[in-house]
């Protein structure tokens, strides 16, 4: 038989290892043909390796030829075999040449090449460690093996793609590794060039697409809803927890103010990342670490453990001299002016910090100068000198973005000293010709600068071990590991840590006077100064490792400067500092299908939101919805309406509504008298799962998941009221009223239970909910891990009204136009249109936008109404007209032709 | 659930008696049968294999190592290139590469009948069902072979039988 190769195939590897390994190997003839080669004569398209056999069949599937060479040796075909095999060619193989071909093709590393097949390796880790057996379908290595081993050699050589946590996989991977079969296939394949050897075959294949995966979204999956069987003594003990009500639950800990650690308790201490001052946020970056940190610390003060959670801006660096230059103001005026933007957008979407500081505060310096003063004692700053332009007028060094010159490789005039805006190559600042100071125009000399660095490879075994320590059983995001270690793997450097500027911290060091700290290096430690601001026993957050669980929160970008930088100056200034336990880093949100992006008006931004006419509830919800916790998500206006109108208004807010509504018409606002029948205890065993589920999912911080538990409870709510119809069987006989009030008496008590678990996620909404409902305040503040009765029989409550508003298609158009994303070529042009017209109607200031938003939607709910009570034809139609006239004038004020009222008309 | 269909056609061929349930998985809604004994078994061409056996009608699965690859091979291509696919450019050069194939074969596997053609069966039906008489006279070795395993004993079942003329009507396109 006659075996057809290309160089490079990918699937060379499994088929040689397999022939070796089955013994075949002398009874093939090799030959090698080009990439593109038809060896297989009726196969339009090249395939290749491929087995010509004697009989003049063709064997052109990989797996298929490892199979036949087993066969060959007299091997038994079985179930567990032929199930590896098909997930190798039906799951593995898409995902893993999307990988191969990002890392080998495109040259792209880290996440991009292990996120596609992430899930893969867990499902073989998985499947390793739960059958506690070292190979995949049997005791010694088998076909599954050498065919899985195969296919994920060229990745896995590289150990940056086999991460520590899929132990059971690392071991089986390296077993192979060395079998002589093996390790001769790897050799003839990868001829020792690791996965490059296969870029010049994979450069001629196709480039393969990602294989269709559901874009980021939290909607139940089916097997999850095929119900879990519920054992007798499960329902048995929700029944118990359900009687005990109220006494069962823990005491409520009083806020103690200022919030200190106090011994043998849970102390839980939760930072978000410091937003920076320069700018407005925009909603990627409140779901990344203010938002994300906020449902943690409510759920753990709902826990009833000690929390303390703080953030602030961070303030000092070039970027803010920048900006304090265009707006015409001081850098500190700048920093005041933006901190109040920030603190009050995060005041309205309600997070909820102890304290929110800054970090250009005396304490700020005072500890950022103690630590500096360690470091330099115990020998961990290195002095170097470093050439950089310098503008004698001026009388300081010039950061790249101060400086403009002629670019080196192209000639552009106007090129920046960072980087050439013609023809895009970075460049080095004192490389440009005829370089200019952007300030004064003076051309700069190059003088050359001493400065600091933090000397990281002296600290890197201090960090190792440390590592080593707090990794193992911690809940460190997988991206925030990933990128650790990738740092780690590519061996630290000295980095600087001075600048020369003078918004920072002033270095305290005999000839650094005229310098200040680089942004990086004080910026983590504006967590300690903020603490200390906050109290001056801040010493017992940070210097108590012993008691403190650190939390923080951040997007991925911010991961090396927490998890390497800052832990490498706390080691090395040997203080007993407080390291983070726990890093929670999301990936990034995109705007529709794009970035946001400031300059180009592209997304929501924190302060924009709040005009929106969407209370700030809604925002959160959603974007938690979205969260962007294993992979880049989208936030979409549509997705948006729909996740509004489906699963806050007709699941959780029409369940919530109905029982506090059945309770007040049909009982006169008083809890009725329950008696549990089989049904409802296993209803309550139901809500118990979900509840414990909940709780593990946000014990672990996976917010995103948590969330789809309480919208799962109250889908089990709305279907128990459908099924057992209280609304008809109260006008019955008297079992039947009795049946009546149990159920609304029970769903009543899953709307309490619901208005604390969504407490983390939505404060306003559940605070309506305990109004309405007259939450006792004991309950209001504990979320026991089992289902108490939370209303008793007798229990009065109060008015009940309706939860959410329906977000409507008009509304979410002009939202989405106003906000450019996908349509951001035509409203630029529009407005261009707009504003060269004759006859421009001035653009309108935003408050009169504001007033005008607000009268289209007063006269969008009187048209609402009377369309709901069926009112006089020539009313509405008159009520209608002044709407399209209020819509045109508020289309006019923002610069945007007046919309066509046909979509109006088909209705 | 094309794929879960075809196992239950299957299972009525093999004469088992009692039909198993199968649930889906994920995006591609991949069948998974829960045995009596032991593990659940995921993924369609294993949940044949295991069907045969249990049918102990071993002889389908292939008798020599060259058919039994053969045979795996051939599950492999119904479950990647014809199952959920439904673009007609690829199901056109599908059918033209298996044209091509039976060519001088009377089955997947060589000269005898084996599960590959009756699934390879049943993941085409839906697409020849649709072919205009051109398009079969154009395929028609492909043809030849559809016509014949439709009449095998207990394949077809509710499937509708697919026409096809004996005589060739348009001499000019070969």
């Amino acid at each position: 038989m006659r075996l057809f190769v290309s160089d490079g195939a990918p699937g060379n590897l499994p088929v040689l290892a397999a022939a070796c390994r089955a013994g075949a190997r002398d009874k093939l003839l090799i030959s090698t043909v080009g990439p593109e080669e038809c060896v297989v004569p009726f196969l339009t398209r090249p395939k290749l390796p491929a087995l010509k056999l004697d009989s003049g069949h063709y064997l052109f599937s990989s797996s298929a030829i490892c199979r036949y060479f087993f066969l060959l040796s007299g091997w038994e075909q079985d179930d567990l075999t032929n199930q590896w095999l098909e997930w190798e060619t039906t799951e593995l193989q898409p995902v893993l040449s999307v990988a191969l071909y990002n890392l080998v093709v495109r040259g792209k590393k880290g996440e991009d090449v292990l996120s596609p097949v992430r899930k893969a390796l867990i499902h073989i880790d998985h499947s390793l460690s739960r059958r506690s057996c070292p190979f995949l379908a049997g005791d010694s290595e088998s076909l599954a093996d050498i065919v899985l081993w195969g296919a994920l050699y060229p990745l896995l050589q590289d150990p940056t793609y086999l991460p520590d946590e899929l132990a059971a996989l690392q071991t089986w991977f390296r077993t192979l590794s060395v079998q002589e079969p093996c390790q001769q296939a790897a050799e003839s394949v990868l001829k020792k060039q690791g996965a490059l050897a296969l870029r010049v075959y994979l450069q001629k294949q196709p480039q393969p697409s990602v294989p269709l995966e559901r874009p980021v979204s939290n909607e139940p999956e089916e097997d999850e809803l095929s119900a879990h069987t519920l054992s007798e003594e499960e329902i048995a003990m929700a029944v118990t927890a359900w009687e005990q009500g109220l006494d069962a639950l823990p005491p409520v800990r009083p806020r103690q103010d200022p919030v200190l650690p106090v011994a043998g308790e849970r102390n839980v201490f939760i930072t978000s990342a410091l937003p920076y001052v320069n700018n407005v946020p925009h909603l990627g970056n409140i779901i990344g670490c203010v938002l994300s940190a906020d449902v943690f610390a409510r759920y753990s003060r709902l826990r009833q453990w000690n929390t303390l959670y703080l953030s602030g801006t961070d303030e000092y660096g070039t970027a803010t001299e920048t900006k304090a230059m265009d707006e015409g103001l001081t850098p500190q005026q700048i920093c005041d002016k933006y901190h109040a933007i920030h603190a009050s957008i995060y005041r309205w979407f309600n997070i909820s910090f102890d304290f929110f500081g800054r970090t250009t505060t005396p304490l700020q310096t005072t500890i950022t100068q103690d630590i500096f003063q360690r470091l330099l004692s115990r020998g961990f700053l290195l002095k170097d000198t470093v050439e950089q332009l310098r503008c004698e007028r001026c009388s300081r060094f010039l950061a790249d973005r101060f400086v403009e010159g002629i670019c080196p490789f192209c000639g552009y005039e106007e090129a920046r000293g960072d980087q050439c805006d013609k023809c895009g190559k970075l460049i080095n600042a004192i490389e440009l010709k005829k370089p200019q100071c952007k300030i004064c125009r003076e051309s700069p000399v190059v003088k050359s600068s001493q400065h600091l660095f933090l000397d990281l490879p002296k600290l890197e075994n201090r960090l190792e071990e440390w590592l080593s320590r707090t990794l193992a059983g911690s809940d460190w995001t997988p991206n925030a590991r990933f990128i650790t270690r990738s740092w780690l793997r590519d061996g630290l450097k000295p980095r600087c840590i001075t600048r020369d500027l003078k918004w920072g911290t002033p270095v305290p060091l005999e000839g650094f006077q005229d310098k200040v700290f680089y942004v990086w290096f004080d910026a983590t430690i504006g967590y300690m100064s903020i603490t200390a601001n906050y109290t001056d026993q801040w010493e017992r957050w940070w210097k108590n490792p012993e008691q403190v669980e650190l939390y923080q929160f951040m997007a991925k970008d911010n991961v090396p400067f927490h998890s390497v930088v800052f832990p490498c100056s706390a080691l090395g200034a040997e203080d007993n500092y407080t390291l983070v336990s726990h890093l929670i880093a999301t990936e990034y949100l995109n705007y529709e299908d794009g970035k946001f992006s400031k300059s180009r008006g592209v997304g929501v931004f924190g302060d924009m939101a709040q005009n929106t006419g969407i209370p700030s509830d809604i925002w959160r919800f959603y974007l938690l919805y979205v969260r962007p916790e294993n992979q880049d998500s989208s936030f979409s206006w549509s997705d948006l309406m729909l996740k509004n109108n489906s699963e806050l208004l007709n699941n959780l807010g029409n369940f919530v509504n109905r029982a506090g509504m059945f309770v007040c018409k049909f009982f006169g606002g008083c809890v009725p008298k329950m008696t549990l029948t089989p049904d409802d205890q296993r209803l309550l065993a139901h809500v118990t799962l979900e509840l414990r589920l909940y709780h593990q999912l946000l014990e672990k911080v996976r917010i995103r998941d948590a969330l789809r538990c309480f919208l799962t409870i109250s889908r089990h709510g709305n279907q128990y009221i459908q099924v057992n119809e209280p609304w008809k069987r109260i006008k019955g006989n008297e079992a039947d009223r009795l049946r009546a009030g149990t159920v609304t008496g029970v769903a009543v008590n899953m709307a309490a239970l619901l208005s604390i678990m969504i407490q983390p996620y939505m404060p306003t909404v559940s605070t309506t909910i305990q109004t309405q409902l007259q939450l006792p305040p004991a309950a209001c503040a504990v979320l026991p891990t089992d289902f108490p009765c939370l209303l008793p029989a007798g229990h009065q409550i109060g008015i009940v009204s309706p939860l959410f508003q329906k977000l409507e298609n008009d509304q979410i158009e002009s939202l989405r136009k106003r906000f450019g994303g996908g349509q951001l070529e035509d409203s630029l042009e529009l407005k261009a249109k707009v504003s060269k017209a004759e006859d421009p109607t001035e653009l309108a200031n935003p408050e009169q936008i504001k007033l005008l938003t607000d009268a289209v939607t007063k006269q969008g709910n009187v048209v609402r109404e009377l369309k709901a009570q069926k009112a006089d034809k020539a009313q509405v139609a008159a009520e209608v007209a002044k709407l399209l006239e209020l819509k045109q004038q508020l289309a006019l004020a923002e610069g945007k032709p007046p919309e066509p009222s046909k979509g109006k008309k088909k209705k | 659930m094309a794929a879960a269909e075809d196992l239950t056609l299957l299972e009525k061929l093999l004469g088992l008696r009692r039909g198993n349930k199968y649930s889906a998985q994920g995006e591609r809604q991949i069948p998974v049968l829960q045995t009596n004994n032991g593990p659940s078994l995921t993924g369609s061409a294993t949940i044949v294999a295991h069907l045969v056996k249990q049918a102990n009608k071993e002889h389908l699965l292939g008798n020599t190592a060259e058919e039994k690859a053969l045979v795996q091979q051939w599950l492999e291509y119904k479950v990647t290139q014809i199952d959920g696919h439904s673009n007609k450019d690829d199901i056109r050069s599908i059918l033209k590469d298996l044209n091509s194939y039976l060519e001088d074969k009377v089955y997947f596997a060589g000269n005898n009948f084996t599960v590959a053609d009756v699934l390879l069966y049943y993941g085409l039906h839906r697409f020849i069902v649709d072919l205009t008489f051109q398009e079969k006279e154009k395929y028609i070795n492909m043809s030849r072979w559809f016509s014949h395993i439709q009449h095998y004993p207990g394949i077809r079942q509710h499937l509708s039988s697919v026409v096809f003329i004996k005589n060739r009507l348009y001499t000019n396109t070969h």
